[in-house]
């Protein structure tokens, strides 16, 4: 996840919930119609955006990078399948998608994303979901998925001093029984702190 | 739900993110990538159970939706709903209950290849019955292209249901989380 970018950009001052539909209502409009004029419109856009928020170059390029090679071969296929301007509409959306999706995450803290998805998912109560309850598992899913991975090094390098490292499965087992047991005590601290998830959200 | 189960369905969550993190390899033509993340699903039934499964995928996709990148390759947002392995994604919480269910009907009496079955139903039969249309309706390819251009994940999925069903032989004797129905 990458961490927010503190800042005092009207992008920074607006409140979560209408960046994410505004996100949600480009992503729908880029793949409802596929223009490439649409698009390059939308890159362009998102990259005024970004100065508008203050946000290094280097930090953009870091949004695209884990898609590079991804695009690329999106790009080829395209390239090879309808001509260069099919393989220049397919980048040129998913580029402006990702930066766009990025930008959120760079101008909003987690924690009042958090609560606006809170707030968004209200009506599920009748459904059973308490929403109080759905910000609960999100805010630990986001804290999960770093821990995950320094256990998954921690375990890999303990298989690797056992001559195990290829072994998927001598892997994922321990990852998975030391998350499942660090659950039980996450569980287990949240109620020492006499957390009500029936009353969480009174 | 108890705050065990809610942390449990954050974990499953963030497990489907993590297995994000290893590249996927996009299929050409039908433009639905190959990832680990088809075994979130998986694990999450057959680990966590059908409710806590279900609502862990559940939120996995509410989240994605919501612009995080986390699917593989660090893709997020509604586009990838609407794009052409959309089916796939809003099928995984179906599989994992589905599998959940059938594991824990079954749980006194599962044996390698039964565990084998019900991820096959769960997490291929299932899925590519929503999948496989879905990719037809919005990459505008045929049915029989869709499903031809589908094939090329049978292989991984053949792969990760072995790979689901001795991890969670080994996670459910060394630490059991689930109740028979």
């Amino acid at each position: 996840m990458t961490p927010s970018i503190p800042g005092r950009s009207p992008l920074h001052r607006c409140p979560p919930g209408p960046k994410i539909l505004a996100l949600v209502a480009a992503g729908t409009a880029l793949f409802a119609l596929p223009r490439l004029d649409l698009a390059l419109a939308v890159l362009g856009l998102t990259g005024w955006l970004y100065r508008l928020a203050g946000i290094p170059a280097r930090l953009v390029l870091a949004q695209v990078r884990p898609l590079a090679w991804i695009l690329a071969v999106l790009v080829l296929v395209q390239l090879a399948l309808d001509g260069w301007q099919a393989g220049l509409l397919v980048a040129a959306r998913l580029v402006a998608l990702m930066l766009l999706a990025g930008l959120v995450t760079l101008t909003t803290r987690s924690s009042d994303l958090i609560e606006a998805l809170q707030r968004g998912l209200a009506w599920l109560r009748p459904l059973g979901a308490d929403p109080a309850k759905v910000g609960l598992a999100i805010a630990l899913t986001l804290r999960f998925i770093p821990v995950l991975a320094a256990i998954t090094a921690e375990v890999r390098e303990a298989q690797r001093a056992r001559g195990l490292e290829r072994s998927l499965v001598a892997l994922t087992v321990p990852v998975i029984v030391r998350m499942l047991k660090m659950s039980d005590d996450v569980a287990a601290a949240i109620d020492a702190r006499s957390y009500d998830p029936d009353r969480a959200g009174d | 739900m108890s705050t065990r189960d809610i942390v449990f369905v954050a974990l499953f969550a963030a497990l489907t993110a993590a297995l994000g993190l290893f590249p996927p390899v996009t299929l050409p033509v039908i433009g639905v990538p190959i990832t680990a993340q088809s075994m979130g699903p998986m694990l999450a039934g057959a680990i966590a159970g059908a409710r806590r499964g279900a609502a862990a995928l559940a939120l996995f996709v509410v989240l994605v939706c919501a612009g995080l990148p986390l699917m593989a390759g660090g893709r997020g947002g509604l586009g990838i709903v609407m794009g052409p392995g959309g089916g796939f994604v809003l099928m995984w919480p179906v599989a994992a209950f589905v599998i959940g269910f059938l594991y824990e009907r079954g749980l006194e009496t599962l044996t390698a290849w039964k565990e084998a079955l019900i991820l096959v139903l769960g997490g291929v039969v299932l899925t590519y019955a929503v999948g496989i249309p879905w990719i037809a309706a919005v990459a505008r390819v045929d049915l029989a292209k869709a499903a031809i251009g589908s094939a090329w994940f049978l292989p991984g999925d053949a792969v990760k249901v072995v790979l689901v069903v001795l991890v969670a032989r080994a996670v459910r004797r060394a630490y059991p989380t689930l109740r028979p129905r």
